[in-house]
């Protein structure tokens, strides 16, 4: 394993102080390889936002040290980071072009920023549109250009000052499915080509399905889950398991009990665990059932309704065809 | 004679007319551009200094923005005439279209200060903070982002504010500072005589015209939303 390329170690953020002081990171770890795409999830008030604002130093962490590429971002000065910053490429929910300025002029303020001179920055500025698809388009203003075109100039944008790490906030949720799917391929073939780490922050568990290697679950300023896609789904019953492979809220009737069975391609092939399910008689019932396509293999969730009095039976049947399964909680 | 005949024979229209409508231009052109170049700056500051801006600094925000609201509350016509010693100070008379410049000027840049400082504030707070992730400084946002992006909106301010000077401009006139506005009292009005009311009239008229229109098309030009 090399070196991360994002290590953040015990970050705290507390707003206000005494009596009012609210915690919106509660001593938080993470880690991203080169190459590595990392999602973030959680709801609303996990700390999303505010790991992002810490990440980039928009905030200053209460504690806690966020290290990009081997430099210590939380202890350099105001002057010293706005050179560091450059690490970074943040894309953001909402973009944010200088609607003033032409496609290719936006892609090329960061550079111009940085003092980089006008001829190299009109070259980096087509190379970077070409990467997006977007190299015919760059004397277009933003207003001209449809959402998913804005988060294809807000990526090359980001791209521009050649960043170790892409953090995308939200980069998706203000795009329909089908842009949705074409940014996020994008963003796959752009760690590919580029071998940039990537930390998507979002609240969509369909982009942790899509995109992502790794994954971390944020709750409450903490970190409730984190490990590989592949680990977290196989991971029977887990939170991310269940919300990667969700399956519909089910009432259960008198007598009746709920089973959670959870599998992996890899060890058990879909056809068997039908198999397996079509034979433990006509008193079980499929009650909802996902499978998925995560990280290359296929998982997946079954609800099994079954009658009380049968339900040690069944589990034990289960059990010995190597499936995973507990009583789902209701 | 025709009505037309009879307005150009007019001996104040022939004599005074062309004098008092460049007055009128120079006043209002002249107490345009010092606004314009205090009035920006001082709208920056509104903006930079308030919760949330660039550099919050309270009090400087509310010693600048008590002496906009004192000044803008203020009549006009009171305004100019509390000021007389200053401009006599500065332009060494209180007469002539000169002394104009300096009521107008003080009366003009709080209220374009505060429609600069609305305009700034309306630019997307989203944009300053990519910039700032972009390694901009200060200076940097206030070129490229603040004063750029809402430089549509400074533009057709600016242009709300030539026109209340215009308007201000007639209100001087009463107390000496020539220009349409002292020919349309001291003829129109105290003699009576409709024909330079009506050219007087008609002339501010087409200025507010073409300001507006030339405000407007620039402001379309420059944005690109």
């Amino acid at each position: 394993m090399s070196a991360p390329r994002i290590q953040i170690s015990g970050l705290r953020k507390v707003y206000g102080s005494g009596d009012r002081a609210v915690v919106a990171l509660d001593g938080v770890d993470l880690a991203v390889a080169p190459g590595e795409i990392h999602g973030v999830v959680g709801r609303s008030g996990a700390g999303k936002s505010t790991l992002i604002r810490c990440l980039t130093l928009l905030e200053r962490p209460t504690s806690g040290s966020v290290v990009v590429d081997g430099v210590d971002l939380s202890t350099l000065s105001e002057q010293r980071l706005r050179t560091a910053r450059r690490a970074i490429g943040l894309v953001f929910q909402h973009v944010n072009l200088l609607d003033s300025r032409t496609i290719a002029a936006n892609v090329a303020y960061p550079l111009e920023i940085a003092g980089v001179g006008r001829s190299e920055r009109r070259r980096r500025a087509a190379e970077l549109l070409d990467l997006v698809g977007l190299g015919d388009r760059a004397d277009a203003y933003p207003a001209q250009l449809s959402g998913g075109q804005r988060q294809r100039v807000g990526i090359a944008r980001a791209l521009a000052a050649e960043p170790a790490v892409l953090l995308c906030d939200e980069p998706t949720s203000a795009l329909d499915g089908e842009t949705t799917r074409q940014i996020l391929a994008l963003v796959r073939e752009l760690r590919d080509r580029l071998g940039i780490s990537v930390i998507v922050i979002t609240h969509e568990m369909a982009v942790v399905r899509q995109v992502c290697d790794t994954v971390t679950l944020l709750d409450g300023g903490r970190v409730a889950q984190h490990g590989a896609v592949r680990d977290v789904v196989a991971d029977h019953g887990s939170r991310l398991a269940r919300e990667l492979i969700p399956v519909p809220e089910l009432p259960v009737g008198a007598e009746r009990s709920l089973l959670e069975v959870s599998f992996d391609d890899a060890r058990t092939p879909v056809r068997e665990v039908l198999a397996v399910l079509a034979g433990l008689g006509a008193g079980v019932q499929v009650a909802a059932g996902a499978v998925e396509q995560i990280a290359g293999r296929g998982v997946g969730r079954f609800q099994l309704d079954v009658p009380a009095a049968e339900r040690d039976q069944v589990t034990t049947a289960l059990r010995a065809a190597g499936l995973t399964t507990t009583e789902a909680t209701r | 004679m025709s009505w037309w005949q009879e307005l150009i024979s007019n001996p104040v229209i022939q004599q005074k007319f062309p004098e008092a409508t460049l007055e009128t231009v120079y006043m209002v052109g002249i107490s345009g551009i010092l606004t314009g170049l205090l009035g920006v700056p001082l709208g920056l500051l509104l903006h930079a200094s308030s919760t949330g801006g660039l550099t919050p600094n309270r009090p400087v925000n509310a010693v600048v923005g008590f002496v906009a609201n004192i000044i803008r509350s203020m009549p006009f016509l009171i305004l100019m005439i509390a000021l007389i010693p200053f401009t006599r100070l500065v332009v060494g008379t209180t007469l002539q279209w000169q002394a104009a410049v300096v009521p107008l000027t003080i009366g003009a840049v709080p209220f374009y200060a505060r429609l600069v400082e609305t305009a700034v504030r309306d630019v997307n707070p989203g944009k300053v903070e990519a910039a700032r992730v972009m390694g901009a400084t200060r200076l940097n946002i206030v070129r490229h982002v603040l004063l750029r992006e809402a430089l549509p909106a400074l533009v057709s301010s600016y242009t709300v504010t030539v026109i209340a000077l215009l308007g201000y401009s007639a209100m001087a006139g009463v107390i000496g500072a020539g220009g349409l506005g002292a020919l349309a009292i001291s003829y129109g009005y105290q003699r009576f005589d409709n024909g330079v009311m009506f050219a007087c009239v008609v002339v501010l008229v087409v200025l507010v015209v073409v300001v507006q229109a030339v405000g407007d098309h620039l402001a379309r030009r420059l944005d690109h939303r």
